[in-house]
């Protein structure tokens, strides 16, 4: 058996159509078997809530008198991009205010518009013979703007890697606070909700195609960037009109330690249309895998731990290395069910009726990384080759006279092997001067614990562990952990005049 | 009852909660501590009906003490249920119902202010009442 786009628009506008949630439509098919569930089910509503940074909007302000043309825009004090016509901008939901840093940004400006709120717009020109205003100041609301169209260039990503932390300290990323030794897990995504894994060979998802976007009726654009659906990581371009959004579906967040970013509620109706439909819209929080990323390390392909499935990372714990770990979600599953609940009430009541794509995505495309003409400056490049070290059995004294010779703060202490055991700094020695218990050996006064980079390492790294444990010095080892150099934080004023630091 | 005790150890370094223990019989709670070689700052749980005496007891000792009436406060309009204070609060605090909807046992919080820190939506914030 199969159904048509017709026959099932036809019956959404007799206000027949059975329309149910992904998260339904399992048990159904579990029930009337495949070819019941087609008879059955007309269409199946997706939807996911979650920090979605590719976000932004375009505005059109209307012209002013007299006019401007407006080369740079805040709003709000967050600057939009205005390298558009006269009075185009849009803003990006990541963008930082001026003033109040990871506070307040684009996606804060994007719901104080949505929920009413009047936002302050700033811009300046450097004036022309048909614009020749130059600066403007004025309070807006969105009901003042012609347009005010949400665009989010990704969105809806079909499933998105869990994260952890081998480290021992703890991590703010994107994917929230990840506590050390693997203290627990964070993941995103609404697994069996999520639209494009209902349907991940993009036979219904598509250019043109209606959807549900921050509570308005919004439309897929098309392929989403950085789209990987061939290795499982669909994503969508998506648009919508913010006059018609609701705040319940749009929220401005604050991922600390990493800055704004914006919640975004999206759900796409998907016709049932054949088998193949049923099947992949009969899709179980089982059935999708992810990783978990080790974010202790800090590289692009960064390791994995172990394989997991979203009905684990739903129940609430998991266990690594035979321990018990909690995880967090960082998206809602609730209001993704709030979504595609709402989404099937706009099908059952006819508000909204399906459609096929007028272009399709290609589902074979696959993301590839960064090609870099210029490497960024490895350690190195920039550190210290003449070490100085010390054993850890000499006395005290001879690691302060090393010091003074040396002319550096930081020591290395080495064992019998050449192998860094400890360090020692200006600090621990003046310490042992002033409080002379017994002790008085290197191995006694050392730390024990040492930060290190290695040779190849990036610079941007090693100066992120410099600032993250507010030391000024790493010792450089080899993969025997010798030390075969020093980075300090001078050797950085070697960069085009200490760039790296901030 | 869970009261918030400040002491300068000026006077040698006395151990005052173990002297309180010691003194008044009553079982001491440490939940959160944190003392340099100066000042000290504990959280402490006890007993509702041993306040007044525990309290008095500090205070013979030099200590400042301050009960906490309200630990953590959530507001519900911010908060969209994500659950990315769940794991992160070391006195799991938060959980999910059944229907995924953020569920708080506030009366096991120890103030750490973690959640307060990363909660995406500023839905979380210290309410201190004496
Ligand atoms: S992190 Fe904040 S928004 Fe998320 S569930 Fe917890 S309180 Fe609610
Ligand atoms: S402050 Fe927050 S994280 Fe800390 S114990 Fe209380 S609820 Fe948990």
């Amino acid at each position: 058996m199969k159904k048509t786009i017709h026959q099932i628009n036809e019956r959404i506008r007799d206000g027949n159509a059975r329309v149910v949630t992904a998260e339904e439509m399992p048990a159904i098919v579990a029930e009337l078997g495949e070819e019941g569930a087609l008879a059955e089910v007309d269409v199946v509503t997706t939807g996911t809530f979650g920090a979605m940074c590719s976000s932004g909007g375009f505005f059109n302000f209307g012209h002013a008198d007299p006019p401007i043309r407006m080369e740079r825009v805040w709003l709000n004090d967050v600057e939009a991009y205005a390298g558009l016509a006269a009075v185009d901008a849009y803003i990006g939901a990541t963008q930082q205010s001026t003033t109040r840093e990871d506070q307040y940004g684009g996606a804060h400006v994007i719901e104080d518009f949505i929920a009413g709120k009047s936002v302050e717009l700033r811009a300046i020109s450097r004036g022309t013979d048909c614009y020749p205003r130059r600066t403007i100041t004025t309070d807006l609301l969105l009901e003042n703007l012609n347009q005010a169209i949400m665009c989010n260039p990704r969105n809806g990503y079909q499933r998105y890697n869990a994260a952890s932390n081998s480290t021992e300290r703890v991590l703010h990323t994107y994917m929230g606070m990840l506590l050390p030794s693997f203290g627990n897990v964070t993941y995103s995504g609404a697994g069996l909700l999520n639209p494009i894994s209902n349907d991940p060979g993009f036979r219904f998802i598509g250019s043109g195609v209606p959807c549900f976007l921050g509570g308005a009726e919004g439309m897929v654009i098309g392929e989403g960037t950085q789209a990987s659906p061939a290795a499982g990581f669909g994503t969508l371009m998506v648009t919508g009109d913010m006059k018609k959004m609701n705040t319940e579906y749009i929220r401005a967040a604050t991922m600390h330690g990493y800055g704004v970013t914006m919640y975004v509620g999206l759900g796409i109706p998907i016709p049932v249309l054949d088998v193949e439909t049923v099947r992949s819209t009969a899709v179980k929080d089982e059935d999708i895998w992810v990783d978990i990323i080790d974010y202790g390390v800090p590289a692009r392909d960064r390791p994995t731990i172990g394989k997991v499935n979203y009905a684990m990372l739903k129940a609430g714990h998991l266990e690594i290395n035979g321990e018990e770990v909690r995880t967090s979600s960082l998206s809602s599953l609730r209001r993704a069910r709030r979504v595609a609940e709402e989404l099937k009430g706009w099908i059952e009541s006819g508000k909204m009726a399906v459609c096929l794509p007028t272009r399709r995505i290609d589902p074979g495309r696959r993301a590839a990384p960064m090609r870099e003409t210029v490497q960024g400056p490895r350690v190195l490049e920039i550190m210290d080759r003449r070490v100085i070290t010390i054993s850890e059995n000499e006395p005290i004294r001879d690691a302060a006279r090393k010091l003074l010779k040396g002319e550096t703060n930081h020591l290395p202490v080495i064992n019998g092997e050449g192998v860094l055991v400890g360090i020692v700094t200006t600090y621990d020695v003046s310490k042992a001067v002033v409080n002379p218990a017994k002790i008085s050996h290197v191995k006694d006064i050392m730390r024990r614990k040492v930060v290190t980079t290695t040779a190849d390492e990036p610079v941007d790294i090693a100066v992120r562990k410099l600032e993250k444990h507010n030391i000024s010095a790493l010792p450089v080892v080899d993969r025997e952990y010798r030390v075969v150099g020093m980075l300090t934080a001078m050797d950085l004023g070697k960069l085009f005049g200490g760039r790296w630091l901030k | 009852m869970k009261l918030l005790v400040t002491f300068s150890r000026k006077e040698g370094k006395k151990p005052i909660i173990a002297q309180v223990v010691r003194d008044t019989g009553v079982l001491v709670n440490v939940e959160r501590a944190l003392i340099d070689s100066s000042e000290g700052e504990a959280l402490i749980d006890i007993p509702d009906e041993s306040c007044r005496i525990v309290k008095d007891k500090l205070a013979d000792l030099g200590a400042s003490v301050r009960i906490l009436e309200e630990e953590i406060s959530l507001d519900e309009t911010e908060c969209v249920d994500c659950g990315a204070c769940i794991s992160i609060c070391p006195q799991e605090v938060f959980s999910f119902d059944e229907e995924f909807r953020l569920r708080m046992d506030a009366k096991r919080c120890v103030l750490c202010g973690r959640c307060i820190e990363i909660c995406p939506h500023g839905a979380l914030s210290r309410r201190v009442d004496i």
